[in-house]
């Protein structure tokens, strides 16, 4: 059986909102900027209790990420908030230049990835921003599964210096890992082992990791589940260990085919342990409007499809 | 007491010999540029260039905005005391931390953001207005754009923004030379009436002669005394692409090419060396 039984789904960009208002409480030079979308990042409380430390700016999201990179001289650490469409292809530039060459401690906190935006359709679902962003020198690219990993890698990245892109989604999720988890940027956590496959997922596909891991077993397949929460750095290590031991791989991911998590753990393996791998992830294409879990099984990103990768891959495997 | 005079003749053969001995560089812009930079760095910011910090507390920032004036801005940052002066003999050389444009990167002293990538810099200053504010620091923030580059959209977002915050600590100097890559401004596309634009933004428009020293000296301190007011400052500055050499005036050919030997020695013997060249 599922060894994490989610008593309750939760948003995971609520898990930031909440992390946040934390984060106020604990240090004074956390401050936090919104392009017109502080309530669907829920930005609410922390406005509340810290209002002189919110900036609003408008419809301006070039303009946000550069004032965020002008806050960071006089020892602010700021927090951008808007979807991850707005906060990554639509700013790369700014990113580039007054974050990254920069090397700016700006957090750029970006919701409604992916195709569980839903409804608002394919202009608003960024499948390629975990690319972008993992191409830049210097930037830090995190993607928490659940609502407690969102809220604890809120915390957590003020405590690191430099540039973060911290990507999480709309929908409630399946809310499974620990209250008060302590994050640790760049490791790769370990869920379930096992000897037959590897199946390393990423943000809202790990819930979908562990669903398939079930019906796996229930074929006789012991598949080991890693959640890999932070993207660049890559935790090299512990995938390999897990590649030795399983010999195969199924990545799961929000995102498109190009760029994204797939890409870098065969980027991993075909350097140092050469291994089939099988990617879920939406394969050169752009969404459209639905509902997040309709979506999600058309485009193949569900433990369905996560299952089938595994079936597959093992018998490349073998 | 600095002379002024005497350091920006000196400012500019830096310019020259930097951009001559690579064969690559922005001289036009630099030249135009080289009185307001060196009122700037020896008359006006009240900066620590032998203790430099990153996040500047307690003092006044600049931030250059059009980077491709990375040339005179470097002459002023090492005759200022950033860092050795025969460092400037590196300029766009392998290994430099004097970068085509400048950049935090390689870590020299007196830049606090990478520019190049146009449109960006008036943002990045009010940014560090708005985190003087919060830190109650009540120094000012200098940034210098250029005219071609207000027709970057980014420009005018962070020019409603200032307005609209207040943000009164912030000085903008726009080099307003009329001249792009590509030929006039005017005609590349025309920046229309460019002080209504400002006001109407809710700006404090000041204008000056960028190559008039005591003009440059007089309205940098009537901006200074119009801070506090709850308006950000622009100052329309005039100046002339390539002041300073005869024969780099009255045309935008020299925004990005660097002159050759012969050209070098014309302009060179047109600038004054005062305080000695690097």
């Amino acid at each position: 059986m599922n060894p994490f039984p989610s008593t309750e789904k939760k948003e995971t960009r609520a898990g930031f909102g909440d992390g946040l208002l934390e984060l106020g409480k604990q240090n004074q030079d956390v401050v936090a900027l919104s392009a017109d979308l502080s309530g669907s990042l829920k930005m609410d409380a922390f406005i509340g209790v810290f209002p002189d430390r919110f900036i609003q700016v408008g419809i301006a999201e070039a303009n946000m990420i550069s004032i965020a990179a002008g806050l960071t001289i006089g020892g602010k650490i700021p927090f951008t908030g808007t979807f991850a469409n707005f906060s990554t292809g639509r700013v790369y530039d700014q990113i580039r230049q007054s974050v990254a060459y920069s090397n700016k401690n700006v957090k750029i906190c970006a919701s409604h990835a992916g195709l569980t935006l839903g409804e608002d359709g394919a202009t608003h679902q960024i499948l390629e921003d975990i690319g972008m962003m993992r191409m830049l020198p210097n930037m830090t690219v995190i993607v928490p599964c659940d609502y407690n990993q969102t809220r604890a890698a809120t915390l957590a990245i003020a405590d690191y210096f430099g540039p973060v892109y911290l990507r999480f989604g709309r929908p409630k999720v399946p809310n499974f890992t620990p209250p008060d988890q302590p994050f640790e940027i760049g490791k790769a956590q370990k869920l379930v082992d096992g000897e037959d496959v590897t199946i390393i997922a990423t943000g809202h596909m790990v819930w979908q990791a562990l669903e398939a891991r079930e019906i796996l077993l229930e074929k006789g397949i012991r598949a080991e589940v890693i959640n890999i929460h932070t993207i660049k750095p890559f935790d090299e290590e512990a995938v390999l260990n897990s590649v030795k031991k399983t010999g195969c791989v199924v990545t799961a991911e929000e995102h498109q085919r190009n760029g994204g998590l797939g890409d870098a753990v065969a980027q991993l393996l075909c350097r140092y342990y050469p291994a089939p791998v099988e990617m879920v992830a939406v394969n050169d294409s752009f969404g459209e409007s639905g509902k997040p879990e309709e979506l999600m099984v058309k485009y193949g990103l569900d433990s369905a499809h996560i299952i089938d990768a595994a079936l597959k891959v093992g018998s490349r495997h073998s | 007491m600095y002379d002024l005079t005497a350091i920006a003749s000196q400012v500019r053969r830096d310019v020259i010999r930097m951009i001559s001995a690579v064969q690559s560089g922005h001289p036009g812009g630099s030249l135009g540029c080289a009185d307001f930079f060196t009122v700037l760095y020896f008359d006006v910011l009240r900066h620590n260039p032998t203790t430099f910090t990153m996040d500047g507390k307690g003092e006044d920032l600049f931030f250059l905005s059009n980077g491709h004036l990375s040339a005179a801005w470097y002459s002023v940052l090492a005759r200022s005391g950033y860092f050795p002066v025969r460092e400037l003999g590196s300029f766009r050389k392998l290994n430099s931390r004097l970068q085509g444009h400048p950049t935090t990167h390689e870590g020299l002293p007196g830049i606090r953001m990478s520019s190049g990538s146009l449109g960006q810099g008036l943002s990045v200053g009010a940014g560090a207005g708005l985190a003087k504010k919060m830190n109650r620091d009540d120094h000012l923030v200098y940034v210098l754009t250029g005219d071609g580059e207000l027709q970057e959209g980014q420009i005018w977002e962070a020019a409603m923004f200032a307005a609209a915050r207040k943000i009164d600590n912030l000085i903008v100097t726009v080099d307003y030379n009329n001249k792009q890559i590509d030929g006039p401004v005017d005609q590349v596309v025309s920046l229309g009436n460019l002080r209504a634009k400002w006001e109407a933004f809710g700006w404090e428009v000041l204008e000056m002669n960028g190559n008039d020293i005591p003009d440059v000296q007089n309205t940098l301190g009537k901006a200074r005394s119009q801070c506090g007011k709850e308006k950000p400052v622009v100052i329309l500055m005039h100046t002339e692409m390539g002041f300073g050499v005869d024969f780099m005036m009255g045309t935008h050919k020299w925004h990005g090419s660097a002159p050759n030997a012969e050209q070098t020695a014309v302009a060179l013997g047109q600038l004054k060396e005062t305080v000695g060249d690097y």
